[in-house]
């Protein structure tokens, strides 16, 4: 293997992960409303992790970003299940949801779901399971 | 007339993805294949921002930019394939 220098890759990336991560953020808030939700959103979060993994290695993306994808992955599934457990104390069925309308100083009127808190928790799954399969295949001799 | 304009731009970007077709069957390396999947991709952003004015739709404009995303990462992909023989480094300063 010889010595290379990526510099023009690693200079594009600093402009374009930025980019990358607010389109994800943007894709997943919006979902309610336009195509998009946390599936997308979240494959979208992995490609921009993919974007650093590619442009520098696995160990210095896991000192840039100390996460353990598994971890990830649980807080997902426990989101998602909380939010459909959730509604069982108010003596409604399984998986029922309800949004309110709150007003607020600077942002206005908004209207607040928690059928966001489940997709949150499809995020963290997606975002989880494709690091998490994307890292093992990388490490691998 | 707009409608007219469309198809004929839309006929023009069919035809050169055809022939970008000829150059990922018939290229003779590895890169010219990568380059002409690359600037297939950009066609595809092309026909899609065409198709979203024909159906009066703007719910295309997220996957133009989406393809944009996806082309340009699996374009990086190859090139690091085709230079380092690896896609994922698992330590580059040893």
């Amino acid at each position: 293997m010889k010595k290379t220098n990526n510099i023009i890759l690693e200079t594009a990336l600093k402009a374009l992960l930025f980019f990358i991560v607010l389109y994800s953020v943007y894709i997943f808030t919006a979902g309610h409303y336009y195509p998009g939700g946390g599936f997308i959103g979240g494959l979208m979060t992995s490609g921009a992790i993919v974007l650093l993994l590619i442009t520098y290695d696995i160990k210095t993306v896991q000192r840039i970003l100390p996460i353990n994808y598994r971890i990830i992955t649980a807080i997902g599934l426990l989101f998602a299940i909380g939010t459909s457990a959730g509604s069982l104390f108010f003596n409604v069925p399984f998986l029922t949801h309800a949004f309110t309308h709150v007003e607020l100083p600077v942002l206005g009127d908004l209207s607040l779901h928690t059928a966001t808190l489940f997709d949150l928790g499809v995020y963290f799954v997606v975002v989880g399971v494709t690091m998490t399969i994307i890292q093992t295949i990388g490490e691998d001799e | 007339m707009l409608d007219i304009v469309i198809r004929i731009a839309l006929l023009c970007c069919s035809l050169a993805m055809l022939g970008l077709i000829y150059r990922v069957i018939k290229g003779p390396a590895i890169p010219d294949r990568v380059i002409a999947l690359d600037a297939v991709g950009v066609n595809l952003v092309a026909i899609t921002a065409l198709i979203s004015i024909v159906l009066h739709s703007s719910a295309f404009l997220e996957i133009i930019l989406l393809i944009g995303i996806l082309a340009f990462i699996g374009t990086i992909a190859f090139a690091k394939y085709l230079e380092k023989g690896v896609i994922i480094e698992r330590d580059s300063h040893r």
